[in-house]
């Protein structure tokens, strides 16, 4: 009778294997590799969630005095007028379509489509350094301001501004605009108040003239509004230019023919996640920092 | 160099034929659409609206909703977490969800300290 005993409780190696946390076999069905990109993404992502926090709390913290997005990017190459917003719409558009190639190029991996991976892969690169481009040019603008700038009061941190009709883009010649409150920068601010005549002949005579902004003085208003805009725009445009030198290299492997030799284009696979991220974390930036 | 079989270099069932690519390549196509019209939208909402008092609720809350949308799309078909097993999909954004209600929180509860929570709410979404 013994002898007839079936051996239930002695599981093989390959037992193990059918069993998705039992060993021998990737429990998500995912390399080690994939896997940590995507924990380095959630990480980073609790960094930029951080900064877009901090940047909505002193925003609101400071919101009679804050500058509207709106009013302050404005500017379109070889365009001299006013429109509001949509030179970041087209970076936003710049930015979701290399995207989009970036996961084409993944797809063509997955046929092991080496020629349409280098394709796509290109374009993506491209795309991206239009992007970077893009940002400087943006930036050069902030930094160097409007033409009338505005003019940095004695106590060297209010900023008087011109007055412009919000509708008509308009400016209105000798008056001006000055934040109520002035008596230091936790106290909660209420608005503006309208300075003209010789009141603010005289706050002229002992301010500085400024254009642009900086770490230190912005014309636009609240200086913390372009330390936000430097760090945030900044450290995501880092992101993005890391991440166009990295699709480069991963571009020259492909070329080599490196991955074909592998037998799998994962390395493109774990890049784009990384590109894709970059892309997720603008439509935040834009909608936080420019359509708020 | 022989493989080496205690790492697990590649997932098994990532390789797709022809007819699945385009299935695939379509799909994306729909997504970027999806993701282009919600951007454009929201630009025009915003050249309309924005100088609206009245108007700055809804757009709020709008364009929130629409960044939400967006996200997911970048998130489920881009980065393809939707097709990846549930265990990973909890893996990737149960801490996230958890870290975001905690940032809220203390948002919230530091506006006490610069007017309270109340008006800071009110404030933002103009109650």
């Amino acid at each position: 009778m013994s002898g007839h005993v079936s051996q239930t409780a002695a599981p093989s190696h390959s037992d193990h294997s059918a069993a998705p946390w039992g060993g021998g076999t990737s429990p998500f069905k995912m390399s080690y590799g994939k896997m940590m990109m995507w924990f380095f993404l959630v990480s980073d992502a609790f960094t930029f969630s951080g900064l877009l926090t901090a940047y909505g709390f002193m925003r609101h913290k400071y919101e009679d005095i804050w500058p509207t997005a709106g009013d302050v990017f404005t500017h379109f190459p070889f365009y001299d007028g006013h429109i509001e917003l949509a030179y970041v719409a087209f970076m936003t558009f710049v930015l979701i379509a290399s995207s989009v190639t970036m996961v084409l190029a993944v797809e063509a991996g997955h046929r092991m489509n080496k020629k349409s991976v280098q394709f796509w892969l290109i374009l993506t690169i491209i795309g991206g350094a239009v992007f970077v481009g893009s940002q400087a040019w943006e930036w050069y603008h902030f930094i160097h301001g409007t033409k009338h700038g505005a003019y940095l009061l004695e106590d060297g941190v209010t900023v008087m501004r011109h007055k412009i009709d919000p509708a008509t883009h308009v400016l209105e010649e000798g008056v001006f605009l000055v934040p109520v409150n002035r008596d230091g920068a936790l106290t909660e601010a209420s608005g503006f108040s309208e300075v003209s005549g010789s009141e603010a002949e005289a706050m002229k005579a002992t301010a500085t003239h400024i254009h642009g902004a900086n770490l230190s003085h912005n014309e636009y208003g609240v200086p913390l509004f372009a330390d936000f805009f430097f760090f945030i725009t900044g450290f995501h445009g880092f992101h993005v230019f890391s991440g166009v030198c990295i699709n480069f290299i991963i571009f020259l492997m492909v070329v080599e023919g490196k991955f074909e030799k592998t037998g799998h284009y994962e390395m493109v696979e774990k890049t784009g996640l990384y590109w894709h991220f970059v892309d997720l974390v603008w439509v935040f930036v834009f909608t936080f920092f420019y359509l708020l | 160099m022989d493989a080496r079989d205690d790492v697990y270099e590649y997932s098994l069932d990532t390789h797709h034929s022809e007819e699945e690519g385009k299935k695939m390549r379509k799909k994306f196509m729909v997504v970027l659409g999806a993701l282009s019209l919600v951007t454009i939208i929201e630009v025009a909402m915003g050249m309309m609206w924005s100088r609206d008092e009245s108007m700055a609720t809804f757009l709020k809350v709008t364009f929130i909703g629409l960044t939400l949308f967006k996200a997911a799309g970048i998130t489920w078909y881009f980065m393809h977490l939707g097709d990846e097993k549930k265990g990973f999909k909890m893996i990737i954004l149960l801490p996230y969800f958890v870290l975001i209600g905690y940032l809220i929180a203390i948002c919230l509860v530091e506006a006490l300290y610069s007017g309270g929570i109340r008006p800071a709410i009110e404030n933002y979404f103009g109650l």
